[in-house]
């Protein structure tokens, strides 16, 4: 026998996945066009990557594989890995991302739901622990024509130092080594700088911005995560820029920057690995982006935000039990004071 | 009257479905065959029987006594003949049977006299007495009697009258204020007369814009303490806490009564029945029931409580593929496991379901975690947590994340996209929270009667004893009397053995004295007879000396 | 490296001393373990488990001279709860004392019993009524259903009925969880 609810809303664990494919598509149109058309290649090699790999533990763990394969969680994974790693990445390097994400972070914790760590920024962070020198290097945006580039992921000979620059972050973080250097002096001579971050790559960042309000819009993420994340990065990096603009990067070219926006709102608005309460959401998303800066301008690592949230990850059972909110009929915070 | 609306967090807004069915005025059903009124009227509580099959019995006339501070009187729907008191199927989702009085209508529908109550010549007990007495209850769906609702205070604030009617496809409270509006609201005023309410609200969810026509044009004349609000469409307004808190801002934590914080919630067509109770003195015996979904003539009937479904979906003619019937909303109802199951006070509506209209939900996924069940719930909870704890049996932290304030609404799994049967989930940790409350309850009482029954058992002993103390220093000492010294002094110091020696020797005595001597001389028959009485003895000894070794 | 040592040990020592405090300040004082146990047992009272009660057993528990899976109306779950409380194993019922079975009450027949009063001595509880040579009756609300007064009844009337659910005793059944069996 059904019990009511007799009627839902149609809703699913697809659309709402399908909705977070669409709204990646104005970057995926922006990066192929402005920096290197090679992405779609890569986005192929993932999404065959993760598709297989789910299939294949669905398999091992005797689970039917229609609805999990069609549910698309694993697309939605592969193609923010996709994203997220360098466009000249070889075809296995992928392939290998792709695989510790679905197999290691989401299977091995029991599939859709159960992960505790987002899948991408564990395969992320494997991928530049274990490959620092693949995983930094980024070509400037329309250095490479499609031929070198296709050549370069599926498996062509790497000049590395002739092809590779370094992103704008890890520019600034190495040029400011050298004595004397400032931001603006950095900033000025290379060619790889745009307006405010690095050259075609900073158009990435509304793109982004732009597929995120199409998520706020049709109410799959709220604005907590993204108000709180670019709110804390634009907080901290202004306190620093304005304390000492010489040898720090202006907040706009932090949220130009690197993860920033992809992070705002795809990956830290992730739902199963996140915080779930309202203010837990706004504290989880504020903590990425401080450590987030934190190690982007400290730390040994051009870029911050994986593992930025994959320390949050870890704290959100707390954060959660602490932020429950108050329930209807109750005083104060907690409901349990009311008692 | 400017009146400021207070809204309440969550909910949703699902397909009304309400144009089948409220475009055509309430009839009135015709008799049914036959009338199965259940005693039980609520999970609380069950009514005495006071009639017998074979009894003729009119209409209005009582047939179950109330019993407890919950019970409510029950009355005959019609005049007939009392056929059978037997259990019936009841509507209620574990499908068991209730002891329920059958009703054979004799087609006269003759009612019993009745009069109407003067409420300036009685004290507010005794028309609380009898509202009881007519067997008036919360006609919303829970069946909580009215009386113990009005009794709970005097001088509130505000009453509010529950028209908001926010589940889908009902329409039968629309209908009744459609075309009973002065009825309605006479209720109303005899409500707040009776709970001493400085002022009433009727909320009216905004699709619904015929009966606030209705309502407000009643109400025009009623001066300026009633008001008829219309409120955001938005299920489930029609919550009583929901209604109350979007009306006067006021929340109601669970547990709670309304009269605590100055307000009360009647449903409207619980309005109309006090209406009917005291202004014409008629009980509960009818109410008007929404028939709708996959039907060929959707719409509001004029119902005798005691009517079986079977015969009321006739009415309304349900389509070949019609595979389950719902009754209530499609919400917070439930499906019917059987067609016989009478119509009561409670029932707003009988839903004809068909795959077309009510598909079966999809296989259910792992929770996202995605919140959207938190953004929809009006109580503002946790679903997804209520849930991984319900599934998890962990019931202490279920309770503690606030299980017992979860409303089953149902909102939470009507968004959810992984299509998880969230409030199932709920109504099995509630139940299972119940027993568990009672299983305690149980074995307390238990550890208790046990624990003094020992003690009783003990105290037994000691008393034994110290009588036979008493008795044997008593023996003693008409035997020292008697000039007899004790055989051994030694004996003395047990005042048991003594009692028994003394026992014995008397008993010897008597013996000597007294050995019968009716036996002598007897017929063959009955000394035979005596024989085998003796045996018959000698065999039960013998049992219970095995008995108890 | 001596340096490191000194944070090692100056972090243990400081650490040490906050559990150390924590164990004291937030001590909790409980119940005797006895009664904690019998809480759990489900004081059925019918001495399956081998003595003379559930107090008794309880007592015999944290003694450490019984085991805890002798207690048949406990079943499973009252072994999982004694587990959790005593961090032990949990274990099946042992077989010797019984198994678990739904809870009954005892009725008596009323047209046959003679009214010899053994089953109210037998019942731990005081819940059959009835005096010498009267009839005698079980109280059920109050009934336990250890079955101690089955066997002293000579003219065995007394049997055990299994309690129907009710409307207030019927439970929401654990939801069917048909997780992608669709497929
Ligand atoms: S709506 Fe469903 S999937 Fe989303 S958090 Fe709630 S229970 Fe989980
Ligand atoms: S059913 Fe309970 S948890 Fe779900 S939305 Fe309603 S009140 Fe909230
Ligand atoms: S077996 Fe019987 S007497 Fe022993 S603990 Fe269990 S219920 Fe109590
Ligand atoms: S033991 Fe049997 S016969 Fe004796 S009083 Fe009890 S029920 Fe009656």
């Amino acid at each position: 026998m059904i019990n009511s609810p007799y009627i839902r809303k149609p809703a699913s664990v697809q659309g709402v996945m399908l909705a977070v494919l669409t709204a990646l598509v104005p970057a995926i149109v922006i990066y192929a066009w402005q920096i290197a058309a090679v992405v779609l290649v890569n986005l192929a090699i993932a999404t065959i990557a993760a598709l297989a790999g789910e299939a294949l533990v669905l398999k091992l763990r005797g689970r039917p594989l229609a609805p999990a394969l069609s549910d698309l969680s694993a697309v939605v994974t592969a193609w923010l890995l996709a994203l997220c790693f360098p466009p000249i990445l070889p075809w296995w390097a992928t392939m290998l991302g792709v695989l510790i994400a679905i197999v290691a972070v989401k299977h091995l914790y029991g599939g859709l739901g159960q992960n505790p760590f987002n899948p991408a920024m564990v395969a992320y962070c494997a991928m530049i622990v274990a490959f620092p020198a693949l995983m930094s290097q980024w070509p400037a945006a329309g250095q490479l024509d499609f031929a070198t580039q296709l050549g370069l992921v599926l498996g062509g000979a790497r000049e590395l130092d002739a092809i590779a620059s370094a992103t704008a972050l890890d520019t600034i973080k190495t040029g400011l080594r050298t004595a004397g250097a400032t931001v603006q002096s950095i900033m000025s001579q290379g060619g790889n700088f745009g307006l405010v971050s690095g050259r075609g790559w900073e158009w990435l960042a509304p793109a982004y911005a732009l597929g995120g309000l199409y998520l706020l819009a049709r109410g799959i993420i709220t604005w907590h995560m993204p108000a709180a994340f670019l709110g804390a990065l634009a907080a901290i990096s202004a306190a620093f820029w304005l304390a000492d603009p010489t040898h720090y990067a202006s907040p706009l070219f932090h949220l130009a920057s690197g993860g920033a926006m992809l992070g705002a709102f795809f990956i830290v608005t992730d739902p199963v690995s996140g915080a779930t309460t309202p203010r837990g959401k706004l504290i989880f998303a504020a903590c990425i982006a401080l450590v987030a800066y934190i190690i982007r301008t400290f730390g040994a690592f051009p870029e911050g935000v994986a593992f930025a949230v994959l320390l949050l990850n870890i704290c959100v059972p707390l954060i959660d039990m602490n932020t429950q909110p108050r329930v209807f009929g109750y005083k104060g915070d907690k409901g349990d004071k009311a008692r | 009257m400017i009146t400021r609306l207070f809204g309440f967090k969550g909910g949703v807004k699902p397909e009304s479905h309400k144009n089948e069915s409220s475009g055509t005025p309430i009839l009135t059903a015709p008799l049914p065959k036959r009338l199965v009124i259940p005693l039980r009227q609520s999970i609380r509580s069950t009514a005495r029987c006071l009639v017998e099959p074979g009894q003729k019995v009119l209409k209005g006339e009582h047939i179950g006594e109330g019993e407890g501070g919950l019970g409510t009187s029950v009355h005959a729907s019609t005049s007939g003949t009392v056929v059978e008191i037997a259990p019936y199927p009841m509507a209620h989702a574990s499908g068991l049977e209730t002891l329920s009085v059958v009703i054979e209508p004799d087609g006269e529908d003759r009612w019993i006299d009745h009069t109407p109550l003067d409420l300036r010549t009685v004290s507010r007990e005794e028309a609380l007495a009898w509202l009881r007495g007519c067997g008036i209850v919360g006609m919303g769906g829970a069946g909580f009697p009215t009386h113990v609702k009005l009794g709970g205070g005097r001088g509130i604030d505000t009453l509010v009258i529950n028209g908001a009617e926010c589940e889908p496809w009902i329409t039968c409270d629309d209908r009744l204020m459609r075309e009973r509006a002065p009825e309605v609201l006479s209720g109303a005023m005899i409500l707040r007369e009776l709970i001493g309410a400085k002022q009433v609200r009727v909320g009216i969810e905004d699709n619904k814009p015929e009966a606030i026509a209705a309502m407000q044009a009643a109400a025009s004349g009623l001066g300026d303490a009633i008001a008829v609000v219309p409120v955001p469409t938005l299920y489930p307004a029609g919550g009583e806490k929901q209604l109350i808190r979007v009306l006067t801002g006021v929340e109601i934590p669970q547990g709670k009564l309304g009269t605590d914080f100055g307000v009360q919630c009647f449903n409207v067509g619980t309005a109309h029945a006090v209406h009917r109770a005291i202004r014409f003195g008629e009980p509960l015996v009818s109410r008007v029931v929404t028939l709708t979904g996959n039907v060929a003539r959707p719409g509001n009937y004029e119902v005798l409580l005691g009517t079986q479904v079977v015969e009321l979906l006739e009415l309304a003619g349900p389509k070949a593929d019609t595979n389950r019937y719902i009754m209530g909303g499609p919400m917070m109802g439930t499906e019917l496991q059987s067609l016989s199951v009478p119509v009561t006070k409670g029932t707003n509506c009988v839903i004809s379901a068909s795959p077309a209209l009510f598909p079966p939900p999809p296989p259910e996924l792992p929770c996202i975690r995605c919140g959207a069940c938190a953004r929809a719930c009006p109580a503002e909870l946790q679903p997804f947590e209520l849930y991984w704890f319900s599934r998890a049996k962990n019931f202490g932290k279920a309770q503690e994340y606030h299980l017992f304030d979860c409303i089953e609404c149902g909102s939470c799994a009507f968004v959810c996209p992984s299509r998880i049967p969230l409030v199932d989930y709920y109504r099995f940790a509630k139940g299972e929270i119940w027993a568990r409350e009672r299983e305690r309850l149980a074995s307390d009482q238990a550890r208790d009667r046990f624990e003094f029954r020992n003690f009783r058992q003990e105290r037994e002993k000691e008393e034994k004893a110290a009588k036979l103390a008493a008795k044997a220093a008593e023996t003693r000492a008409k035997l020292a009397e008697s000039g007899e010294a004790p055989a051994q002094p030694a004996e003395a110091e047990d005042p048991k053995k003594a009692l028994v020696a003394a026992a014995l020797a008397r008993a010897k005595q008597q013996q000597a004295a007294v050995t019968p001597k009716n036996t002598d001389g007897l017929s063959a028959d009955v000394q035979a007879e005596i024989a085998d009485i003796d045996a018959r003895r000698e065999k039960l000894n013998q049992q219970d000396a095995d008995k108890a070794p | 490296m001596l340096t490191a040592l000194l944070i090692m040990t100056g972090i243990a020592i400081v650490l040490g001393a906050a559990l150390g405090y924590a164990s004291i300040r937030f001590k909790v004082e409980g119940d005797p373990l006895v009664e904690k146990i019998d809480a759990i047992l489900p004081q059925t009272q019918c001495g399956q488990c081998g003595y003379p009660g559930c107090k008794p057993y309880a007592q015999a528990i944290s003694n450490g001279e019984a085991d805890i899976n002798q207690c048949p109306p406990g079943g499973e779950e009252g072994i999982r709860k004694l587990a959790d409380l005593l961090g032990r194993e949990v274990k099946p019922l042992s077989e010797e004392h019984g198994t678990e079975k739904p809870k009954s009450v005892a009725r008596i027949d009323e047209q046959v019993c003679i009214g010899c009063t053994l089953c109210i001595q037998a019942c731990p509880v005081d819940a059959i009524v009835g005096a010498a040579k009267q009839m005698h009756t079980v109280v059920a609300p109050l009934c336990t259903g250890c079955e101690l007064c089955v066997a002293p009844c000579p003219v065995d009337c007394i049997s055990m009925v299994p309690v129907a659910a009710t409307v207030e005793t019927w439970k929401w059944k654990y939801p069917v969880h048909e997780l992608r069996s669709a497929a």
